[in-house]
């Protein structure tokens, strides 16, 4: 690995496929101007040298038409660059609907990623082939940032939100991981490993770890735990919401504002029940602040997810539900 | 030998003689020599962590220093080098000596003011001093929350101390030149014949004076979450880590053109005089200055595209991004058009020009690349940045301010530098300067994160060029300190105007009386009108 003097780093994901056109875009038009204003500057400074020491110099006088071309073209040329680059960072910032999703927890110095079906992995991360991944992530500290190289993927990993990244491999191989923001003294040492499997192959990886139970299934057993099944599994009115088919769906609050359920939202409701109380309800609910782990929330939000699904499966029609799933 | 005649008038260097003469001094040009001194001290301490890092840096495993050593000196690189060097450079040290000496006047518009600054400016260096003495500070020079506010086990209240302290020496700098910019000029100087140094001191004066507050509040608050819990950034307090990114690069994109637009003004005098033309596009120069300034303040969330800050607001950034490139690129045009048809001589100022020019274009243009989205979410913490923000203000201010140090150093001392080993130590610069960041930009896209201790091995090769690169750029930045030194007493004299330029500062003696003119100078001529040489030797 030591060997080998590259340009362009390896071209892994439809994204990075996508950037790398408009980087040869960009190097285009500075090796352009660069050479332009060397090729000018080692010109003039050759053929207008001072030849003896009393030279006249006839003052060229500044010409609109010249300062109007060399703010124009540069401009125009830069508005090609900002479009190009927003069209690849809006593909970035969207993953497609039918992606697999993926956990991913930071925390000074280690990354742990947690596939839905269970299996849990640290600095590691094993994704098939030829599928988006989503990666719904967070951290359990400072500000992490998940970086893959060879995908042109990095995002930064907050503690006490959730952000997302996706990519869709296309080469099968082993990619790198780092820690792209700066995190303490082994920030360095935060780095990792991505396997891009195919498809059978990473069925069998799913399979050959040990026998986990499902992230729904922790959450489920955590929901029974901490007793938040007997109130908001309840269908008698009045003391909380019943969560069955919550997610992924408006909810009016006391404030009169309407938010949605999503990742973010469940993990604040179940931190700092108060800060958004459901219309109609108590704020009555005990704060879960140092009570859960990061883990333990992201258990818990998978299981909402599940509770979710029986109901949309039956309402709307199958089409759409399959669309919705999350896996 | 010495040929020519030693000045026997009095000037500033010989009105007074003493310790006290310099400590209790109210003359901008001693000041400004005050501060060359301190902030030369702060780049040596700052140059000398670069090389520590650099070393470990030459093999993959963190073998030389430890992590948390590492951590320490990139924190300490960037806190010495933009904070107690960058910043105050061209400013405090040629703009203190040349604006009331290019505007025709005595001294700035408030003198103690002045000395005031450089007392304060002092403390908070010997603050962060002294935190890094006790143990330094590792949060690198961003102090990115919640990680300085709640986990760092370093010095940080202490350091944020100081460099809070050096905030008010530069906004009281920046309130002095603008007031003496607005009222000091002498009769006929109109806005429009000053000369562009003038312009660009002008505009940085206005930044320094809105921005520089913006970190001071920020560094408190920092302070105020670090010292008392109280929560601001961190999310377990129930602060917002994001915010402190927003408040941090409010003023730290503005206080990138701190550093790059004085060394701009410096490369549009040297750039003239050596061409023996009027810049081209004056107003187009000037009114650049006064863009930069403006748009600097609007670009802050280009350095937030992967912090979680929305897509549109990301999308604005980015096109505000690219409108602060225009008056850059007006810039870099008008002064290779200078040089059409111009007399153009080789003299060390022009060649580091050349050099500013050449780096500040590939600075600038992987500027452009940064501000471009997807491409930045790939690059953005990654050595592309760092080899980026080093084409600008080493490539560029720090060329410039070499330039403009070779270029007024006659006026300052009295004395003239040794020409051939100021030529070739400018070519050593820039040779080494390529080499060690050149590299970068490859090593970057390849997705070699930055503030990485160790690393993976198939980076090697490009950080073992850089290393080879910074011995040489130490190399060329040693040349200089020892003639600049050894031309103090041994250099030949230099007479009053020895680059033939128009400047008001090269009508009076080199070095300056204490008053600067013995006569107030009336100006009835734009700046770079080289016909007016000829006017005076015939009048």
């Amino acid at each position: 690995m030591n060997s080998g003097f590259r340009l362009f780093p390896e071209q892994a994901s439809t994204t990075a496929q996508h950037l790398d056109h408009v980087t040869i875009y960009l190097l285009i038009v500075a090796a352009f101007f660069s050479t332009l204003i060397f090729a000018l500057i080692f010109y003039f400074a050759v053929k207008y040298r001072r030849r003896a020491e009393h030279e006249r110099v006839v003052e060229s006088h500044g010409g609109m038409t010249l300062e109007i071309i060399w703010t124009v073209v540069p401009f125009l040329l830069m508005m090609v660059m900002f479009v190009w680059g927003a069209n690849v960072f809006f593909e970035m910032s969207r993953p497609p609907d039918d992606a697999m999703n993926v956990y991913v927890v930071g925390k000074q110095w280690m990354w742990k990623t947690q596939h839905l079906e269970g299996q849990r992995e640290i600095n590691e991360l094993h994704v098939p082939l030829g599928r988006p991944v989503r990666l719904t992530m967070t951290s359990e500290d400072v500000i992490h940032s998940f970086y893959m190289p060879a995908f042109r993927v990095k995002f930064d990993v907050l503690p006490g939100r959730y952000t997302t990244a996706w990519f869709n491999p296309i080469k099968a191989g082993k990619y790198h991981l780092f820690c792209a923001e700066y995190c303490g003294t082994l920030h360095s040492g935060m780095i990792g490993w991505i396997y891009v499997m195919e498809p059978a192959e990473y069925e069998r990886w799913l399979a050959g770890g040990p026998a986990g139970e499902s992230l729904a299934s922790g959450g489920e057993k955590l929901f029974q735990e901490r007793g938040c099944a007997n109130c908001h599994l309840s269908d008698k009115p009045g003391r909380c919401p019943n969560l069955v088919g919550i997610f992924g769906q408006p909810v009016q609050l006391t404030t009169g504002q309407t938010v949605k359920a999503d990742e973010a939202y469940v993990r604040e409701s179940i931190l700092d029940p108060s800060a958004k109380v459901v219309a109609g309800y108590q704020n009555i609910m005990p704060s879960f602040q140092g009570l859960v782990t990061e883990e333990d929330l992201l258990q818990l939000i998978e299981y909402i997810k599940s509770l979710a699904k029986p109901q949309q499966q039956a309402a709307p029609p199958a089409a759409r539900a399959g669309r919705k799933q999350n896996r | 030998m010495i040929t020519a005649i030693a000045p026997t008038r009095d000037n500033y260097l010989t009105h007074e003689y003493g310790i006290k003469s310099w400590l209790f001094t109210q003359d901008h040009k001693r000041i400004a020599l005050l501060y060359l001194g301190a902030i030369s001290f702060f780049f040596f301490l700052g140059g000398v962590f670069a090389t520590i890092i650099r070393l470990e840096l030459l093999t993959p495993p963190g073998d030389l220093v430890s992590a948390q050593t590492y951590n320490k000196l990139f924190s300490l690189h960037g806190i010495f080098m933009i904070f107690l060097f960058m910043i105050p450079s061209i400013p405090a040290t040629l703009g203190n000596f040349l604006v009331p000496m290019m505007i025709g006047c005595k001294d700035l518009a408030f003198p103690k003011l002045n000395l005031l600054s450089w007392y304060i400016f002092m403390a908070g260096g010997a603050l962060v001093m002294y935190a890094m003495l006790v143990g330094g500070v590792d949060t690198g020079w961003t102090f990115y929350t919640p990680f300085s506010t709640s986990y760092a086990n370093t010095y940080v209240i202490l350091t944020a101390t100081g460099i809070f302290i050096t905030g008010f020496s530069s906004i009281l700098t920046g309130l002095n030149f603008i007031v003496t910019i607005h009222r000091m000029r002498a009769p006929g100087l109109t806005w429009f014949r000053l000369p562009l140094f003038i312009w660009s001191m002008y505009a940085t004066s206005v930044i320094q004076v809105l921005g520089t507050p913006v970190i001071a509040v920020t560094l408190l608050l920092v302070a105020v979450e670090r010292g008392f819990h109280i929560g601001i950034f961190d999310p377990n307090l129930g602060g917002d880590p994001v915010l402190f990114q927003h408040l941090f690069w409010f003023y730290s994109h503005p206080a990138v053109y701190i550093m790059v637009l004085p060394g701009m003004g410096v490369i549009s005098e040297v750039i003239s005089v050596y061409s023996r033309k009027k810049v081209f596009g004056y107003k187009f120069v000037a009114f650049s200055s006064v863009a930069i300034a403006v748009l600097s303040f609007l670009v802050w969330g280009h350095h937030m595209f992967v912090s979680s800050q929305s897509v549109y607001a990301s999308l604005v950034f980015s096109f505000l991004s690219f409108l602060v490139a225009v008056p850059s690129a007006i810039k870099v045009f008008n002064w290779t058009a200078t040089l059409y048809k111009g007399s153009i001589s080789y003299d060390t100022p022009m060649l580091y020009a050349f050099g500013f020019i050449g780096l500040f274009t590939i600075g600038g243009l992987t500027g452009t690349f940064l501000a471009t989205l997807g491409f930045d979410v790939h690059v953005t913490d990654t050595y592309f940045v760092v080899a980026h923000f080093h084409y600008i203000m080493v490539g560029g201010t720090m060329m410039a301010y070499l330039g403009g140090l070779h270029y007024w150093w006659p006026k300052i001392t009295g004395r003239m530098y040794p020409e051939g080993w100021a030529k070739l130590s400018a070519l050593v610069v820039f040779l080494g300067f390529n080499l060690t960041f050149f590299p970068q930009f490859i090593m970057g896209y390849l997705g070699m994160p930055r503030r990485y201790h160790a690393y993976p091995p198939e980076f090697q090769i490009y950080h073992v060029l850089s290393t080879a690169g910074a011995s040489v750029l130490a190399v060329g930045y040693v040349i200089p300190a020892i003639y600049f030194i050894w031309s103090m007493r041994y250099g030949k004299f230099a007479p009053d105007n020895p680059w033939g330029a128009t400047g008001l500062e090269w009508q009076t003696t080199s070095p300056p009386p204490p008053e600067n003119f013995e006569i107030t100078p009336v100006v009835g001529y734009d700046a770079y009108d080289y016909s007016i040489l000829e006017e005076m030797k015939v009048g």
